[in-house]
C-alpha cells in the first residue's frame, strides 16, 4: 500500500525521513541476510574459489555437495545423521506439544490455583545454563544407559523446549474467547470434545508457530549432542562439524554441509507459515 | 418446554464479600418470556449463567421443569444459550455452526441437515449456509447465534443482552422479530439485558435486579404504573420518574409552593414517618406547564418530535430543584421561559425504606394488576 501525499502529512512523514528509514531497514537486512547467502554461494564453488579473496562471478559446481553427501565407512554419514536428527527432532516436538497443549489449557482456559507461579516454575527451569548441568546429566545418561542413543536427546530437547512451548500456547490460547469454550459446553461437549473441537482448530497458526521453534531448536542443537552422543545417534549438527577438517581449509565443502543443514528447518518454517494464517478468530465474536 | 424454579439462588464469586446474585426466588412459567433487568453488577447475567450451569450456585436449587439441575453439568441441562458476543465457532460454516450440538448428541446427518435448514429459513440464513461467521455481517452473526439455539429445541433459551452489539435500527427491528419467534416456538426464555426499554418491549414479565437483589417481579405495565420501592421508579420508564425529597403533614406532601394531596390509605401510612423522611415520585406525564403552580424557569429542551420533555428549574423547600416534564409536541416552549408547574397526577410516595406507599385497592391485589 502507497501512501498519499495527504496521508503523509496528515501522518507527519517526511520524504526524507521516509528515505533513510527505509535504507536503513534495508542495509540491516542486508547485513543479517548476506552471510547466509554467502555461505550458499560458496557451496557452489571450487575450493580455490571460495578461499580466493570474494569472488562473485564463478564456474558453479554440484560437486562440493556430492562430495559432503557421499558416505565414506567408519565416517559418519549425511543420511545417517539427518535420519537421527529427523527422529529426536520429530519424537521431541511431538511430545512436547503432547505436554503444552494440556498444561497451557490447565493456566489459560480454566486456571488451575496460584497458576502465576506455576508459569513461573516452567521459566525458572531455563535461568539454569546447561553448560552447569552437563556433568550431572553425562553421568545420569551414563547410568541409565542411554548415552550415544536417541532417547536421551529425545528427553533433553523435549525438556528444553517445554517451558517455552507451554508460555507461548498459553498466550495464544488465552486470545480466545471464554464464550466460544462455555458455548461449546452447553452445546454439549466435554472438556475433550472442547479442546479437539474448539479450541485446537482455532489456535493452529499458534501450534504451528510454537512447532517451528522447537523444531528450529531442537534441530540446531549442538551442546548436548555433541556432548552425549558424540558416537552413535549423532545429529546434523554433528555431522557438519565434521567437515571441518584439520588438514585444510575446505571453506566449500563445510558452506554446501551448512547449506544442507538449514534446508530441513527453511522448509518446516514454509510449511508453519502457511498455516499461520492471522485472524482465524475472526468473525467469532461481535 | 419447562418451567425454571430459582430458589434461594445464590452466588458468591471466589473472594468476594458480597454475593453477586443473593438468595434469588424466581418462578418462570413454561413458553414464559421472562427479561432479567438491572445496571451492571446488579447480578442479571450471573443469576442466567447459573442457570445455564457456568457458575456455581453456592446455596438454594434451581430446577428445570422437574429437575433440579443445581449440581447438573451444562451440557446435561437442556438449555441453549446466544451470547452477547455471539460466539460463534471461527472455523465452522454457519451449517456446522448450528449443527454442532446436534452432532454432539449423535444425531443423525439427515436429521441434523432437516433441522439446520429448517431454521435457517425461519432466520432467512438459507443463503448463507456454506459461509464463515468472518464473511457474515453484525446483523447476520446474531441470527446465526440465535440459529444455533433453536435447532436444538431446548427446554430454555437463555439469552445474554443478545441485541446489544447491533446498532439502534436493526436492533429494534431485531427485537420485534425475537418476541414474534419466541411466541412462534413457546420456548421458555429468560432474556438478560440492561435496556429497560427492551425489558419492557419484549418481557411478558420482567424482574428488576439491584447488587445481586430481586427487587421487583412483574408484568411491564405493573412495574411502570406501580413500582415496589425507588430503585424500580427510577430504572424503569424513559424519561425517568422524578424523585423528589419531600415533606408531608399526615395528609398532603410539599411542592414547590405548594402541596399535593395524596390517597387516605397512603397518607394514613405516611403519618408514621418523620416529616422530611419521604420522597415524591411523579413521572414527567404527572406534571404539567401552565399559568398557575410553582414558579420555575425552563433550562432544557428536549423535542422528541411526538413529545417534549422541558426541564425546569423551581424552588422547592429553600432549593432549587430540577424537574422533567412532558408537554405536547405543539406546546412552544424555549430556554429561559418562565413558567408555572403543576402536579396533575398520579403521585407515588416512598418511605424512608426506599418501599412505595400502596393504595388500598393496590395492596388487596397483592400490588399486581
Amino acid at each position: 500500500m502507497t501512501t498519499t501525499h495527504r496521508e503523509r502529512v496528515l501522518t507527519g512523514e517526511t520524504v526524507w525521513g521516509t528515505l533513510t528509514l527505509g535504507l536503513t531497514a534495508w542495509f540491516v537486512a542486508a547485513v543479517f541476510f548476506f552471510p547466509v547467502f554467502w555461505m550458499v554461494l560458496n557451496g557452489f564453488k571450487e575450493e580455490a574459489d571460495a578461499n580466493a579473496s570474494p569472488r562473485l562471478f564463478f564456474e558453479p559446481t554440484l560437486d562440493r555437495f556430492r562430495e559432503v553427501t557421499t558416505q565414506t565407512p567408519g565416517l559418519l554419514g549425511f543420511s545417517e545423521a539427518f535420519l537421527n536428527s529427523f527422529w529426536v527432532v520429530a519424537v521431541s516436538t511431538v511430545l512436547v506439544l503432547a505436554l503444552a497443549i494440556p498444561a497451557a489449557y490447565a493456566l489459560s482456559v480454566r486456571p488451575v490455583r496460584r497458576w502465576r507461579d506455576v508459569l513461573f516454575f516452567f521459566i525458572s527451569t531455563k535461568f539454569l545454563p546447561i553448560v552447569a548441568a552437563i556433568l550431572p546429566l553425562w553421568i545420569i545418561a551414563r547410568d541409565l544407559g542411554i548415552l550415544n542413543s536417541h532417547l536421551v536427546l529425545i528427553i533433553l530437547y523435549t525438556a528444553m523446549n517445554l517451558p517455552l512451548a507451554v508460555w507461548m500456547l498459553r498466550s495464544f490460547f488465552s486470545e480466545v474467547p471464554r464464550e466460544l469454550i462455555e458455548a461449546a459446553e452447553i452445546d454439549g461437549t466435554g472438556l475433550w470434545g472442547q479442546i479437539t473441537q474448539v479450541m485446537l482448530p482455532i489456535v493452529t497458526p499458534g501450534i504451528a508457530a510454537t512447532a517451528l521453534l522447537c523444531v528450529v531448536f531442537a534441530w540446531n542443537e549442538f551442546f548436548l549432542a555433541v556432548q552425549l552422543n558424540p558416537v552413535d545417534a549423532s545429529t546434523v549438527p554433528i555431522w557438519v562439524t565434521s567437515n571441518v577438517s584439520t588438514r585444510g581449509n575446505f571453506l566449500a565443502k563445510l558452506s554446501a554441509a551448512s547449506s544442507l543443514a538449514v534446508l530441513p528447518v527453511v522448509l518446516a518454517g514454509w510449511l508453519a507459515q502457511k498455516r499461520m494464517i492471522r485472524g482465524l478468530t475472526m468473525g467469532a465474536i461481535k | 418446554m419447562a418451567e425454571v424454579r430459582y430458589r434461594d439462588a445464590t452466588r458468591i464469586y471466589p473472594g468476594a464479600d458480597e454475593p453477586a446474585v443473593d438468595r434469588l426466588n424466581l418462578d418462570i412459567a413454561d413458553r414464559e418470556f421472562l427479561v432479567l433487568v438491572g445496571p451492571s453488577g446488579s447480578g442479571k447475567s450471573t443469576a442466567l449463567r447459573m442457570l445455564a450451569g457456568l457458575e456455581a450456585v453456592d446455596q438454594g436449587s434451581i430446577r428445570i421443569g422437574d429437575r433440579d439441575v443445581t449440581l447438573v453439568p451444562p451440557k446435561d441441562r437442556d438449555v441453549a444459550m446466544v451470547f452477547q458476543n455471539y460466539a460463534l465457532y471461527p472455523h465452522m460454516t454457519v451449517a456446522q455452526n448450528m449443527g454442532f450440538a446436534l452432532k454432539q448428541r449423535g444425531v443423525s446427518k439427515e436429521e441434523r441437515a432437516r433441522r439446520v435448514v429448517e431454521a435457517a429459513r425461519i432466520l432467512e440464513l438459507e443463503a448463507h449456509l456454506d459461509r464463515k461467521p468472518r464473511s457474515l455481517s453484525g446483523g447476520q452473526r446474531q441470527r446465526v447465534a440465535m440459529g444455533r439455539a433453536i435447532v436444538r429445541h431446548p427446554q430454555v433459551f437463555l439469552m445474554d443482552e443478545p441485541l446489544s452489539n447491533l446498532d439502534a435500527k436493526l436492533r429494534v427491528q431485531t427485537r420485534a422479530e425475537l418476541a414474534d419467534l419466541q411466541a412462534r416456538l413457546g420456548v421458555t426464555t429468560v432474556y438478560v439485558t440492561h435496556d429497560q426499554v427492551e425489558a419492557m418491549t419484549m418481557g411478558h414479565r420482567v424482574a428488576v435486579l439491584d447488587r445481586g437483589v430481586m427487587q421487583q417481579v412483574d408484568k411491564p405495565r405493573t412495574l411502570y404504573r406501580l413500582p415496589a420501592n425507588l430503585f424500580v421508579a427510577s430504572f424503569i420508564g424513559s424519561p425517568a420518574m422524578n424523585l423528589i425529597p419531600s415533606s408531608h403533614d399526615g395528609r398532603s406532601l410539599a411542592f414547590g409552593s405548594g402541596r399535593c394531596a395524596v390517597d387516605p390509605v397512603v397518607a394514613t401510612q405516611m403519618a408514621r414517618f418523620e416529616a422530611t423522611d419521604v420522597v415524591l415520585g411523579v413521572r414527567p406525564q404527572g406534571l404539567a406547564l401552565g399559568t398557575a403552580g410553582t414558579p420555575a424557569e425552563v433550562v432544557v429542551v428536549e423535542e422528541l418530535g411526538s413529545e417534549t420533555f422541558v426541564f425546569v428549574e423551581l424552588e422547592h423547600l429553600g432549593k432549587t430543584i430540577r424537574v422533567r416534564v412532558r408537554v405536547d409536541a405543539e406546546y412552544s416552549v424555549a430556554r429561559g421561559d418562565r413558567t408555572h408547574v403543576t402536579v396533575q397526577g398520579p403521585v407515588h410516595v416512598f418511605g424512608p425504606d426506599g418501599l412505595r406507599l400502596q393504595t388500598r385497592s393496590e395492596a388487596d391485589h397483592g400490588g399486581s394488576t
